[in-house]
């Protein structure tokens, strides 16, 4: 069966690509509550990726409002907003600038409600943060560092593919009563470009989406890699008549076992691919998984086709990532196990 | 190196004297002179760097050339990177050559320095030459760092950096001093960032930590009004970066003149080697590009600003006027110094856009340090490359 969200098809659609949908699930925020704040670098002009652009215009410079470069700060900051009741929406310029704030995300955020018995929460905090390579960012502007957070119990990590589910998934997070961090892939910022529904609408945290239904082989992934993995999919079909389940992960903290699980059992063939390096990736955590639950059900070894475990390079990007041949490559070898 | 121009044949005295290349005096020049510098403002300090400095005319030649350099190198970046022959992130330097020429008139190439990412022009004045830095900008072999690191991570002898995460340069600044003073060689550390960083926690932990154990480290806020887009007014609590060290003596320096820059880091430099701890300097100073190649820089400034400094405060005309205005040079002498430049930067780009990438197998390489080479597993399950170090 395949997983899909529900909205009224007949409302109103405009054309919107990733960061105009992100624009649009903020704007729908502050629009329907009140104690919703926007805060991070240069958010107040729009954002060094256009995502708050008019907000501060039509919603005030009390809610929409530009922090100093201090990221332990900020996300520090948004979890004391979050205590005390504001919808906090905090923006880190780049994932890789995230690590200073680890600690406030590890140790404050995920554990508030823990420790405190829940007597208190940081729920309403969603970090948003620029995600993945985009051809030229090399060391400093391309990592996914999801794989970091996967491993913190207590917060919630999720990775849109496109504009549509990016309105769905943020407003879900922003709703959601747990400490949510939203990575946007920054490459697809202007280069996914889809119908929009304008109202807001929530896609549910936790639930994978079946893309496309196959029966040889299941084809994981989630933001960007998404894309390759639906040409990798066409790719197989043409040229070796193999069909691909292809499922998009979408939250990758607390991740759907049982949709992809299930998926495994019935093609008995498993590729995960990311773009973070392969030693430690979220990959590593899918494969162990369904080695426990399926492992009678495998008909070959389950493939991980990430990064290498290298920094992000700088010229050598190109070679780096996982491309569709790489992931071509890797199915042909799991027909013929 | 400087060396005195060839054209100085046509005022030598005779063609004998054409065979003696270095220590001449020219009857015409002036061989030094006095200035008078913008006085600092200093913050627990009795008292503060000299506001009556003498320069020399090899000086003035040298700070010149240097500046005229690092102006021409980062115009042909701006060239290159429009042309899409460098790509990747480029963050521009000119505007600011007085800072880094200035600082490196008052200490020793046996000093070490680290700054943040906009550090071609510290590169160049720490020894590195203007072919290496463009390759690594184009990313090819014969960068600086072997093409591996881009704009913002060049190394060389005593100088730490290139560092792309904004403060955090300035922990690993101070670990520098550390151990300067713990291998008592009188050198120092100096430790530079920007108006943005100065708003970084780690920042604070680091002046604790110098003031506590008196390391030898001189900071150094290069404040060019702008951390990015924001103005330091819309960012800061307060804007005397001088003052920030709370417990550490500030000096806050006119960044345009490179004398005010070389006095007061020849100040901060005592300070530090005899023993008294750190100090910190904040450099007003200006940017004319962008905060970086994708941004245009006139959405949060004019343009009127832009050029108002240009033609009011710019480093290398001030130090222009001062020398011919006291018969230091000629306007020949130093259209010769720029003609020459233009060859060097032209050379430079030249190799950088023709020298090979570096080879795949550097992918893999300097992971680790690895003694036999190390597996690295990757894009596929049944290929590894192997890492050297």
């Amino acid at each position: 069966q395949k997983r899909r969200f529900t909205f009224n098809l007949n409302c109103p659609t405009q054309k919107m690509n990733l960061f105009q949908s992100i624009t649009s699930a903020l704007d729908n925020t502050l629009a329907s509550d009140p104690t919703a704040v926007i805060f991070g670098e240069d958010v107040a002009f729009g954002g060094v990726f256009r995502c708050t652009v008019g907000l501060r215009d039509k919603y005030g410079k009390d809610r929409v409002f530009n922090t100093p470069l201090c990221e332990q700060g900020i996300v520090g900051f948004g979890i004391g907003a979050a205590v005390a009741g504001a919808t906090a929406i905090a923006e880190i310029q780049f994932a890789d600038y995230i690590y200073p704030a680890f600690d406030q995300i590890v140790n404050e955020a995920a554990k508030y409600r823990y420790r405190s018995g829940n007597l208190f929460d940081c729920g309403s905090l969603t970090i948003r943060a620029p995600w993945g390579c985009v051809g030229h960012g090399s060391l400093y502007h391309s990592q996914s560092p999801e794989a970091f957070f996967a491993h913190c119990p207590g917060i919630k990590v999720v990775i849109p593919r496109s504009p549509v589910q990016a309105k769905g998934l943020l407003l879900s997070c922003i709703a959601d009563k747990n400490p949510c961090i939203f990575f946007e892939p920054k490459i697809l910022y202007r280069a996914a470009v889809e119908q929009v529904p304008e109202e807001p609408y929530i896609i549910p945290l936790s639930q994978a989406e079946i893309l496309q239904e196959g029966s040889d082989v299941t084809l994981v992934a989630w933001g960007t890699q998404i894309h390759v993995m639906k040409e990798v999919a066409a790719m197989a079909q043409e040229k070796l008549g193999v069909s691909c389940e292809v499922i998009d992960l979408q939250t990758i903290l607390p991740w759907d076992t049982e949709t992809i699980c299930k998926s495994v059992v019935k093609t008995g063939r498993l590729l995960i691919s990311h773009e973070a390096p392969i030693t430690g990736g979220f990959a590593a955590e899918i494969s162990s998984t369904v080695q426990e639950e399926c492992f009678l059900n495998l008909e070959a070894p389950i493939s991980r086709v990430c990064g290498y475990d290298t920094p992000f390079p700088h010229i050598f990007e190109p070679f780096y990532i996982p491309d569709k041949w790489k992931c071509f490559e890797a199915i042909k070898k799991m027909i013929n196990y | 190196e400087y060396e005195p121009s060839h054209i100085y044949l046509n005022r030598a005295v005779s063609a004998g004297a054409a065979a003696v290349v270095s220590a001449r005096t020219y009857a015409d020049f002036t061989n030094e002179a006095t200035f008078e510098i913008k006085k600092c403002d200093t913050f627990k300090l009795d008292e503060g760097p000299a506001t009556q400095v003498v320069m020399t005319r090899d000086e003035g030649l040298q700070y010149y050339r240097t500046m005229q350099t690092m102006r021409r190198m980062e115009l042909k970046a701006d060239q290159l990177y429009k042309q899409k022959i460098i790509r990747g992130f480029c963050h521009l330097y000119d505007g600011q050559e007085a800072c880094a020429v200035g600082i490196e008139a008052a200490i020793n190439l046996s000093d070490h320095l680290i700054t943040a990412y906009r550090a071609h022009g510290y590169t160049y004045t720490r020894g590195g030459t203007v072919k290496k830095i463009m390759a690594e900008l184009t990313g090819r072999r014969g960068g600086i760092a072997k093409g591996k690191g881009g704009s913002m991570h060049m190394y060389c002898k005593h100088f730490y950096g290139g560092n792309g995460i904004v403060g955090a340069q300035v922990p690993l600044g101070a670990g520098v001093a550390l151990a300067c003073k713990y291998q008592g060689n009188s050198e120092l550390c100096v430790c530079l960032y920007g108006d943005g960083a100065a708003n970084q926690g780690q920042i604070f932990e680091t002046y604790n930590m110098a003031a506590l154990w008196k390391l030898p480290v001189i900071f150094i806020c290069e404040n060019n009004g702008y951390g990015m887009g924001t103005s330091v007014e819309r960012a800061a609590a307060s804007t005397d970066y001088f003052k920030r060290g709370e417990f550490i003596p500030g000096v806050r320096v006119d960044g345009m003149d490179v004398l005010c820059v070389r006095e007061a880091s020849r100040f901060a430099a005592d300070y530090c080697r005899s023993g008294k701890g750190p100090i910190l300097m904040e450099l007003q100073t200006y940017r004319y590009h962008g905060h970086s190649m994708s941004d245009p820089g006139v959405s949060y400034r004019t343009r009127e600003e832009i050029q108002e400094v240009r033609s009011k405060s710019d480093p290398i005309s001030m130090l222009k006027d001062r020398m011919l205005s006291n018969n230091m040079a000629s306007v020949e002498e130093l259209k010769e110094i720029d003609v020459e430049v233009r060859k060097e930067i032209e050379d430079a780009a030249q190799f950088a856009t023709t020298d090979p990438e570096p080879p795949l197998e550097d992918l893999c390489n300097h992971i680790f340090h690895n003694n036999p080479p190390l597996e690295v597993r990757g894009t596929n399950p049944w290929s590894k490359l192997k890492s050297v170090s």
